[in-house]
């Protein structure tokens, strides 16, 4: 073989090499495009909840969208829409409706690197842990949320600014992770939420199923005012077993939560008609350290026990029910909750 | 008064529920090897990093769903990578756990 023959013949390898390596790198770009379509997620339900005698009726339906953009970006958004039938009061026998619409989130991520990821746009605020994980109605093992819930959420749930949060440590032990947030002052009746700063972080033992963690709020408008809280989960490795809790303190009230649930898995197995239900008890107490109309928590000191079980019906359908018993010096009252949960999760289209 | 009795009842039921998830976390390994014995098809493999990063982190908060399309595990992972703070090994594991 002539050196030009040669040197022909190592071109024409090259080129075959360079376009092997091509065609699996497209390969393995459309493997990883076809695993990212975009999807449309959520839960539709019908909740009644019965507080004092008086029943209203929920229809709602609570679409979430999640895009993401290439390989860093993730657009996500979740609304509400509800539909409230309560009774007129004031003497009249009938039922009125209001709706309501609003959208919960609608936050753009940037996955900077294996720590750190950038939000931007309107966000569930970081404090706690039932805003962020619990509050969708296909998640929330009860038709409400906890009492304390606006402490620390600024009363909106929501902000609307910047937040930085993730992955800070994680080893087979332990895993440390947290979210830092600044908000704006914003009266859009779609994203409102107040000028605040905060953020959380937490602690999780893998093998013993424990997450300790803490949040700070600072409100940074009007009246400035400090808000703290911690939380403790504890879900036994290989056990169907939950506890969750949380504490809040703001200046003017403070309170808990504390909610355990049992998945009869054990008994035949999740898919068994036993196996379906799952027991759940909630205990949550407020207290009022001084007047304070604006922060959301009863006007005087509540102690309120929920007694719930849940149905897991076949193809992502949930029968919840409750009944609570509320003491307050303002008067005590029964609380009770029905609902039925469809959740729903699909691509937009069809894709590869 | 009646408060109080409300929260010991709530205790009660507290203490006996973690008892019972206690007991049969504790009854359940006996049982499973006993299966082996019989059915060696049926011996259940060891957890995955996928599996178990899921349970850490998915399981934790909620049920998973039954089915969904292969072509959409990308984008669940992306969204519970931003939701649950998952560090980039569990995200990989479940990619692969959900879609392998």
């Amino acid at each position: 073989m002539s050196h030009d023959s040669y040197r022909l013949h190592f071109r024409i390898q090259r080129r075959l090499c360079t376009f092997a390596l091509l065609l699996i790198a497209s390969f393995v770009a459309r493997a990883a495009e076809a695993q990212d379509t975009p999807l449309i997620s959520g839960g539709v339900g019908f909740i009644t909840i019965t507080n004092g005698g008086n029943t209203t009726y929920l229809p709602v339906l609570s679409p979430l969208l999640a895009a993401p953009i290439g390989s860093h970006l993730l657009v996500e958004s979740r609304a509400t829409l509800i539909e409230s039938f309560f009774p007129k009061g004031g003497g009249q026998i009938g039922y009125t409706s209001a709706p309501f619409l609003d959208l919960t989130f609608l936050q753009g991520d940037y996955l900077a690197n294996r720590h750190l990821t950038i939000v931007g746009g309107e966000f569930l605020t970081p404090f706690g842990t039932y805003n962020e994980r619990l509050s969708p109605i296909w998640i929330g093992n009860f038709a409400d949320g906890p009492l304390i819930l606006p402490l620390g959420t600024m009363g909106t749930d929501s902000s609307v600014g910047g937040m930085l949060r993730g992955s800070a440590i994680s080893t087979a032990k332990f895993s440390i992770d947290y979210a830092a947030y600044f908000s704006a002052t914003s009266t859009n009746p779609q994203f409102n939420a107040e000028r605040s700063s905060g953020g959380r972080g937490s602690i999780f033992f893998p093998n013993a199923g424990l997450e300790i963690g803490t949040s700070y709020g600072r409100l940074l408008q009007g009246t400035h005012e400090n808000f703290s809280g911690f939380h403790v989960w504890w879900e036994p490795v290989d056990s169907p077993f939950k506890l969750r809790s949380e504490y809040a303190h703001g200046p003017h009230s403070q309170g808990y939560w504390v909610e355990t649930d049992y998945r009869l898995s054990r008994f035949g197995g999740p898919e068994s008609a036993l196996g379906r239900l799952e027991p759940i008890f909630r205990m949550q107490q407020t207290f009022r350290n001084s007047p304070d109309s604006s922060d959301g928590l009863p006007s005087a000191d509540t102690q309120r026990a929920d007694f719930g079980l849940d149905y897991h019906l076949p193809h992502e359908v949930r029968i919840n029910t409750s009944y609570a018993r509320q003491f307050s010096s303002t008067g005590n009252r029964n609380v009770w909750e029905t609902g039925i949960v469809y959740r729903f999760l699909f691509p937009t289209w069809k894709g590869k | 008064m009646q408060i109080r009795r409300v929260l010991a009842s709530c205790f009660l039921l507290g203490a006996i529920l973690a008892l019972t998830a206690q007991t049969q976390s504790l009854a359940a390994s006996p049982a499973t090897a006993s299966s082996d014995k019989k059915d060696k098809a049926a011996r259940p493999q060891p957890a995955s990093d996928g599996d178990r990063a899921f349970r850490q982190n998915c399981s934790r908060c909620h049920q998973a769903p039954e089915s969904f399309p292969p072509q959409i595990s990308g984008t669940i992972v992306r969204h519970m990578r931003v939701r649950a703070s998952l560090s980039r090994e569990d995200e990989r594991a479940i990619l692969k756990f959900l879609n392998p």
